[in-house]
C-alpha cells in the first residue's frame, strides 16, 4: 500500500510558463501531486492537441526539475519537432492540459558519497540537474560531460559549469567545448574526475557506447533511454527493449514501467528494435527445464 | 433521476456497461493506479496464449489521424503466469474478468479453455480470432466463417459450461453477419467487436514501413463508423445475442452510439492509451447521456437505431431538444443538412 501512495496521478495541470531555451522549450506546469511524489528520472505524461484532438498517443517527457512554489511546479524540457511537441510549445500560462506522473523507474542513488559522472546529450540532460543535487545533498561529486550537435543544442551548460566539480562540453560542430561526441571525452573525463559511478540520459548509441566503455574500467552505469512511447504506463506495449534480468533471461520489458532508467549492463544495446532469438518467450523459445513448473 | 447503469454479462451483474477493451487494459495493475478497477464494468484481459510471448520488434506503435496503428504481436505472459499472477490479482482487488484467449491452432483454444475452467474469477472468456492459423498457412480464423465456428465449438466445448463465450470478430472480412452466424451456430453466448483493422504507415523520413512488422491493426475514433455499421448489421441478423461493441470509443456519446447501434456492453480501449481512467470517465459519461435522453436504465437504449422500441419511437433527442447538431459529430439531432 506504501507503494500505491506514491504512485503516479492523473491531474488537470496549469501552465505556468513556456519559455524558450536555446533550441529547446521549456514547460512548467503547476502540478503539486506531482511534484511532491517526484524523484530525478521520473517523467510524466501529456495529452496533447485539446479535447476533440486527433493525436492519441501521449508524450512522455522526463522532468528537468520541480519546485516548491504555487504548491509545487514540474518542468520538462522539449525539441519542437513533430505536432505534438508544437501544440504544446504554443501553450500560454493559464492554460490546462492532462498531465499523469511521476511515472517510471528514477535514477538510484548511491548508499556512499561517490565520485558521479553525469552524461547527457541534447535535451536528455534535463534531470541530470535535480539528480546532482540530490547527490550532491547525499555527499556525492558531480562532474559533468554534457554534448549536442550545437551550442544551442546542449542543454544546461551554465548551470552544470556552476554546480558540477567539473563540466566538460563537446559539440558536434565545435560551437561550443570541444569539437566531436561524448563519447569521445569520456575517457578523458573519466579519469581526471576518477569516477565511480556513472549517469547517462542521451540516444541509444552513445547510451550503448558509454556502456561498452564504462565496462572497460568497471564503472556501473544508470542510464535513462529515450524511446517512443504512447501511453507511458504500461498497457500499449509500444516502448519495448531486450534486457537482462538479474536471473540471466532477457525479457522484452518496457521502458515506461521497467525504466526508463535501467542498469546499463543488463541493457542489450546492440539488441534494440529486434527480438533476440534467445529471450524469454521468442519464436522457438522453450522453457529451460520441461515441466519444472509442476515439479513443485 | 439517474439511469440505472447495471448491465449483465451471462450470469454476472456489472455496475455498467463499459468494458476496458482486450490489449488495452494490461493486466489491470496499471489501471488501478488510476481508477477503481471494481468499479470498470468489466475489464478484459490482453489476450493468453498458451507460453510467454516477446511480440514483435519495435517499432510497434504508429500515431494515425485519430488513430493508432499498432503491432504488438500478442506479447504476454503465457496463461500459466496469468494464472498465477494476474487474475489472482484482478480477483482479489473486485473487478469482474474476461478473458481473451488466442491461439495459433484450433486446438490451442480449447486447451486455454480448458484452463480457464479451474480458475477462479472468470466472469467470461473472449475468443480472439484475429490470430494467424499455424495449420492455413497463417490465415486469420476471424476471415473464414466455418473456420471461426470451429474456434468457437472447440472452446465451448472445453470452457465450464457457466462461464459465457464471446467470440471478437474481425471487420477485415467482406461479410461480418456470416462469420457472426457461424459463432453463434457454433455456440457461442456472445459477440464482440470490432477488432482492429489492417493497415499501414510509411515514414517518409526514413522511405520504409512506419512500424518494424510493416502492417498493424488500426484502432481508435477513426474506426468508430466502420464499428457501428458492423454492430448495426449484426444486431439486425442476430437481435438477440449480446454484443460488447468495441472501436473508437472515447466519449459516453461514442458509448451510447454503439448501444444504439445494438451492442449491450461497451468496450473502450485506444481511449485508455490517451486516458488511462478514460473507462470510469466513459461511463459517467454515459450516464449522463440516458438521463438526457430520459432513459431509465441502459437497456432502454440498446438497439435503438433500429426504430424498434419505445425511446426510438418517442423520438427522444427531439423531445429533449439537443442543441444546433453537427453533421461531422456522433449521434445527435436530425440533420437539416442531408447526404
Amino acid at each position: 500500500m506504501k507503494a500505491a501512495a506514491a504512485g503516479p496521478v492523473q491531474v488537470r495541470a496549469t501552465v505556468l510558463t513556456v519559455r524558450r531555451v536555446d533550441a529547446y522549450h521549456a514547460l512548467t506546469l503547476v502540478a503539486p501531486a506531482i511534484a511532491t511524489r517526484f524523484r530525478p528520472g521520473q517523467f510524466v505524461t501529456i495529452a496533447v492537441g485539446g479535447p476533440e484532438t486527433s493525436m492519441l498517443g501521449r508524450r512522455a517527457f522526463v522532468v528537468h526539475d520541480v519546485h516548491p512554489d504555487h504548491g509545487g511546479t514540474v518542468e520538462f524540457v522539449f525539441d519542437a519537432r513533430g505536432p505534438g511537441t508544437r501544440w504544446l510549445a504554443a501553450l500560454r500560462a493559464r492554460d490546462s492540459v492532462d498531465a499523469v506522473g511521476p511515472l517510471g523507474r528514477p535514477f538510484p542513488v548511491p548508499q556512499n558519497p561517490s565520485r558521479c559522472l553525469l552524461l547527457g546529450v541534447g535535451y536528455g540532460s534535463a534531470p541530470l540537474f535535480a539528480l546532482a543535487a540530490k547527490l550532491t545533498d547525499r555527499g556525492s561529486s558531480v562532474d559533468f560531460l554534457l554534448g549536442g550537435q550545437s551550442a544551442d543544442r546542449v542543454f544546461g551548460a551554465l548551470t552544470a559549469r556552476r554546480s558540477g566539480r567539473s563540466a566538460t562540453i563537446t559539440t558536434a560542430d565545435g560551437s561550443l567545448g570541444a569539437r566531436g561526441p561524448v563519447t569521445a571525452m569520456l575517457e578523458q573525463v573519466i579519469r581526471e574526475a576518477r569516477t565511480e559511478v556513472i549517469y547517462a540520459s542521451a540516444p541509444v548509441p552513445v547510451l550503448r557506447d558509454v556502456t561498452a566503455l564504462a565496462d572497460r574500467y568497471a564503472i556501473p552505469v544508470q542510464a535513462s533511454v529515450d524511446v517512443a512511447m504512447a501511453c507511458g504506463i504500461g498497457v500499449c506495449m509500444g516502448c519495448v527493449l531486450p534486457v537482462t534480468g538479474t536471473d540471466g533471461i532477457t525479457r522484452i520489458v518496457r521502458a515506461c514501467v521497467d525504466g526508463p532508467v535501467f542498469r546499463a549492463d543488463l541493457v542489450r544495446w546492440d539488441d534494440v528494435g529486434t527480438i533476440p532469438f534467445d529471450a524469454l518467450g521468442a519464436p522457438g523459445w522453450k522453457p529451460k527445464a520441461e515441466g519444472h513448473l509442476h515439479a513443485g | 433521476m439517474p439511469a440505472d447503469m447495471r448491465a449483465r454479462l451471462g450470469p454476472v451483474e456489472l455496475p455498467n456497461p463499459v468494458l476496458a477493451a482486450a490489449g488495452c487494459a494490461g493486466a489491470g495493475r496499471e489501471l488501478a493506479q488510476f481508477l477503481d478497477v471494481a468499479r470498470v464494468g468489466a475489464i478484459i484481459s490482453k489476450s493468453i496464449m498458451t507460453e510467454p510471448r516477446t511480440g514483435n520488434p519495435a517499432p510497434r506503435l504508429a500515431e494515425t489521424p485519430s488513430g493508432l496503428l499498432n503491432s504488438v504481436g500478442l506479447q504476454g505472459p503465457g496463461i500459466d503466469a496469468f494464472l498465477q499472477r494476474d487474475l489472482p490479482w484482478l480477483l482479489s482487488h473486485g473487478a469482474r474478468t474476461v478473458v481473451s484467449i488466442a491461439g495459433q491452432t484450433i486446438r490451442e483454444y480449447g486447451a486455454l479453455a480448458s484452463r480457464l475452467s479451474d480458475a477462479a474469477g472468470v466472469s467470461a472468456v473472449e475468443i480472439n480470432l484475429s490470430c494467424p492459423n499455424a495449420e492455413d498457412t497463417g490465415r486469420l480464423f476471424a476471415l473464414d466463417p466455418a473456420t471461426a465456428g470451429s474456434v468457437v465449438a472447440a472452446v465451448r466445448g472445453s470452457l465450464r459450461h457457466d462461464i459465457p463465450v464471446f467470440a471478437k470478430l474481425s471487420p477485415d472480412v467482406t461479410d461480418i453477419v456470416a462469420v457472426a452466424g457461424a459463432c453463434v451456430e457454433a455456440g457461442a453466448d456472445g459477440l464482440s467487436l470490432i477488432n482492429v483493422l489492417l493497415g499501414m504507415v510509411i515514414d517518409p523520413g526514413r522511405l520504409r514501413p512506419a512500424l518494424a512488422g510493416a502492417y498493424g491493426g488500426l484502432s481508435g475514433p477513426a474506426v468508430r463508423p466502420v464499428a457501428v455499421r458492423c454492430v448495426w448489421q449484426v444486431a439486425e441478423a442476430f437481435p438477440d445475442v449480446p454484443i460488447i461493441g468495441t472501436g473508437g470509443v472515447r466519449t459516453g456519446r461514442d458509448a451510447l452510439e454503439l448501444l444504439l447501434a445494438g451492442a449491450s456492453l461497451v468496450g473502450v480501449g485506444t481511449a485508455i492509451v490517451h486516458d488511462p481512467s478514460a473507462c470510469s470517465r466513459v461511463a459517467r459519461e454515459l450516464e449522463t447521456e440516458l438521463a438526457a435522453l430520459g432513459a431509465d436504465r441502459v437497456a432502454d437504449v440498446i438497439g435503438q437505431a433500429h426504430g424498434r422500441g419505445a425511446l426510438g419511437a418517442r423520438g427522444a433527442y427531439g423531445i429533449h431538444g439537443r442543441g444546433a447538431s453537427e453533421l461531422v459529430n456522433g449521434p445527435s439531432g436530425p440533420s437539416r443538412q442531408t447526404g
